[in-house]
C-alpha cells in the first residue's frame, strides 16, 4: 500500500513500528501535491521546508507523531499566511498560532499547508475564493465539479490522498457538506467542544472546528488532540474530552435512530432517498431501532440562518478597516472614511459583501425587533425541536446534502437558490448539536453520495459508534478518478 | 417590505462599503430577494418565546475572570501586519486639520 493511502491509525501504528518514518510519509504527501494539486487548486500555500523540519523531529510516541495533515486557511499559523480565502487578508501573516492547530502540532502532527476555502468560509461551492476554486478530486474528465464548500480544500485533499486528514470548519454545514460531496468522513462537533481562538470568525455563535478525513476512526483520533477548554475561548466548554476513538468500536444495539420526516422533502433526489433507507437498513441490522421523529421547524432553518449568520458577519468583518492589518486602498487624498470603503469594497468578495449588506441591514435601528430578534427565536424553537427528538431517540440519521456535486459551471446565479445546499446541515449549527457526516454510497454518474448523523450535545461518541457500524457496512473503498 | 436603491446606498454607508452606482441595481434585487425569503418566518407564531442568542447548548452562561491585564508589550508582533506603520502607531489619513 502506498504510503498516501494509510489511514491515520494505520500509519500511526507503521510509525511505531518502525515499518515508516515521518520523513518518508511527508516526502510522500509533498510529492502528491506536486503532481496533483496542480489540477485541484486544495492547497494554497505549502511550506516543504518547514514540514521537512517538522516531520524530522516527529516523536512516534505521541499520539499524532508524524501525521502529515493539511489545515484549512482559515485557522492562524505563526508565521504562515493566512488568508480565509480573502483579498482582504491577502498578505496577513499571524503573529500567533490558533489553539486547535496548536494542539495539533503538541500532538505531534506534521502540516502539509494551507488548504482552499469559500471567503470567510461563505459558501458551498469553495468558488468565492481568492485563490480561485478548488476542484473536486471525483470529477469526470472534461468537466469540473465543485468539491463543496466552505471547507472544499480540506475534503478535496482528504479525498485525493494529498493529506491523511484535514483540520476544517462547519457554520453551516462547511465541514459534513464537501465532506459528503468528495466521500470522506467529518464531523462537527458541538458548539464549544473545540475552541474557536486563532480561527477566522464568520459567525461567531455558529462556527465549530472540526476533522476530516478518510476513516471514522480517523475523524475520532484527530478530534480528540483537538477539542478541550481553552480559557481563551469564552465559549469553548469546560468538559472532559472522552476517548473518541474507543467509541468507533461500540455496539449500536438497543440505540434508537430517528428519523425526521421534515428531511424528506417533495423533490428530494431519488438517489439520496435509497442511499438514507439503506443507511437505516444498515443500522437496523447492527441492531439499532429506526423511529420516526418530527422536527417540525426545519423548514424555516435556512431563513433563520441567513438572518442570524450574516447579522454575525457584518459585526464580525468590522475589524477590517485598511488600517491595523490586511489590505489598504486609498485614492490620493482620501480621508479616513474613504480608506474604510474603498480597503472593504476592494477585499472582500461578491458573496462576503453581500452577507455584510444583509447583516447590517437586519441589525439597523427600526428593523432589528423583525429580522433579527425573530430569527433568535426561531432558532430556540429549533433547538426545542432537537430537545423533544431526543426523548425518542439517541441520534438522528438524514441526508448531508440535496444532491451528488455538481458542475462548477452549473452553480445557480440566485443566492437564494445557492442557499439550499445547506438546507440539512444548517439546523445542527443553529441548535449546536454535534453531527458527522460520511460517504454511503455512489451514485448513478459514480459520485459519492453522503449521510449524516446527529447526535445530543457532546455526545460525539454516539455518533462515532454508529458512524463505525455503518462504515463497516459500507465497504466504501471507492477512490476518485484524480487521485495521488 | 421592499428595499429601495436609497436604503441600500444608505446600508452599504453605514457597512462602511464603497458601492459603485452601477452596481446599485443588482444588490437592491439580491437584497430583495433574500429579504423577501426570509419575510417566511413572520408567519411563525413565537409568542413567548425566549430568544437564543449563543451556540452554546444549555445556554451557558460566560464565564467570568478578574479584570487585570495579562498579556502585552509586543508591539512589534501587533504591528507587523500593519499596511502603514508610523514607529509604534498606525497610520491614517489626518484626521483632524
Amino acid at each position: 500500500m502506498s504510503l498516501t493511502d494509510l489511514s491515520i491509525a494505520g500509519a500511526r501504528r507503521a510509525l511505531r513500528a518502525g515499518e515508516t518514518t515521518a520523513l518518508a510519509l511527508a516526502e510522500a504527501h509533498l510529492d502528491a501535491i506536486a503532481r496533483v494539486n496542480p489540477r485541484l487548486n486544495a492547497y494554497v500555500t505549502l511550506h516543504a521546508e518547514r514540514t521537512l523540519e517538522q516531520a524530522r523531529g516527529a516523536d512516534p510516541r505521541l499520539p499524532l507523531g508524524g501525521i502529515p495533515l493539511g489545515l484549512k486557511d482559515i485557522f492562524c499559523t505563526e508565521g504562515v499566511r493566512t488568508t480565509a480565502g480573502s483579498k482582504i487578508l491577502g498578505n496577513f501573516v499571524p503573529p500567533y498560532e490558533s489553539t486547535v492547530t496548536a494542539r495539533l502540532r503538541a500532538a505531534g502532527a506534521v502540516s502539509l499547508g494551507k488548504l482552499n476555502l469559500d471567503e470567510f468560509a461563505m459558501g458551498s461551492t469553495n468558488a468565492n475564493s481568492m485563490h480561485g476554486p478548488c476542484i473536486n478530486p471525483w470529477s469526470p474528465p472534461g468537466r469540473d465539479l465543485v468539491p463543496g464548500g466552505s471547507s472544499g480544500g480540506s475534503a478535496a485533499a482528504v479525498a485525493a490522498r494529498l493529506a491523511l486528514g484535514a483540520t476544517a470548519t462547519d457554520t453551516g454545514g462547511s465541514i459534513r457538506q464537501p465532506a459528503a460531496l468528495c466521500g470522506v468522513v467529518g464531523i462537527k462537533p458541538t458548539y464549544g467542544r473545540c475552541s474557536r481562538w486563532g480561527i477566522v470568525a464568520y459567525a461567531s455563535s455558529l462556527d465549530q472546528a472540526g476533522p476530516m478525513a478518510r476513516t471514522v476512526e480517523d475523524c475520532a483520533i484527530l478530534l480528540g488532540e483537538m477539542a478541550g477548554h481553552d480559557p481563551k475561548d469564552s465559549t469553548s466548554a469546560d468538559v472532559a474530552v472522552p476517548d473518541f476513538a474507543a467509541a468507533c468500536g461500540r455496539s449500536v444495539k438497543g440505540l434508537r435512530i430517528g428519523v425526521p420526516a421534515e428531511y424528506r422533502p417533495e423533490g428530494l433526489s431519488p438517489e439520496i432517498a435509497a442511499v438514507w433507507d439503506r443507511g437505516l437498513d444498515w443500522l437496523r441490522e447492527a441492531g439499532a431501532e429506526i423511529v420516526p421523529v418530527s422536527l417540525p421547524h426545519t423548514r424555516h432553518a435556512l431563513a433563520t440562518y441567513y438572518i442570524v449568520a450574516p447579522a454575525e458577519a457584518s459585526s464580525n468583518l468590522a475589524r477590517y478597516d485598511g488600517v491595523r492589518f490586511g489590505l489598504r486602498e486609498l485614492h490620493q487624498g482620501g480621508n479616513l472614511n474613504d480608506l474604510y470603503e474603498e480597503s472593504r469594497a476592494a477585499g472582500f468578495g461578491k458573496e462576503v459583501q453581500r452577507r455584510i449588506l444583509i447583516g447590517t441591514y437586519v441589525l439597523s435601528a427600526g428593523y432589528y425587533d423583525a429580522y433579527y430578534l425573530k430569527a433568535q427565536k426561531l432558532r430556540a424553537l429549533i433547538r426545542r425541536d432537537f430537545d423533544e427528538a431526543w426523548r425518542a431517540c439517541d441520534a438522528i440519521l438524514a441526508p448531508a446534502t440535496p444532491t451528488a456535486a455538481f458542475s462548477l459551471a452549473e452553480q445557480p446565479d440566485d443566492p437564494v437558490t445557492m442557499y439550499l445546499n445547506d438546507v440539512f446541515t444548517i439546523t445542527a449549527n443553529l441548535a449546536g448539536i454535534p453531527g458527522l457526516a460520511l460517504p454511503a454510497g455512489l451514485s448513478a454518474a459514480g459520485l459519492p453520495l453522503g449521510l449524516q448523523l446527529l447526535g445530543r450535545p457532546f455526545e460525539e461518541e454516539t455518533l462515532f459508534a454508529l458512524g463505525g457500524a455503518m462504515e463497516k457496512a459500507t465497504q466504501f473503498t471507492h477512490k476518485p478518478g484524480i487521485v495521488a | 417590505m421592499s428595499l429601495d436603491a436609497d436604503t441600500v446606498r444608505r446600508v452599504a454607508r453605514l457597512a462602511r462599503l464603497r458601492v459603485q452606482d452601477a452596481d446599485i441595481p443588482r444588490l437592491t434585487d439580491e437584497m430583495n430577494g433574500i429579504l423577501g425569503w426570509v419575510e417566511q418566518l413572520q408567519a411563525v407564531d413565537t409568542t413567548g418565546v425566549e430568544p437564543l442568542a449563543g451556540g452554546n447548548p444549555g445556554g451557558a452562561s460566560l464565564p467570568w475572570r478578574e479584570d487585570r491585564v495579562t498579556d502585552g508589550g509586543m508591539a512589534d508582533a501587533v504591528l507587523a501586519n500593519a499596511p502603514d506603520r508610523q514607529g509604534d502607531h498606525y497610520g491614517v489619513p489626518k484626521v483632524v486639520e
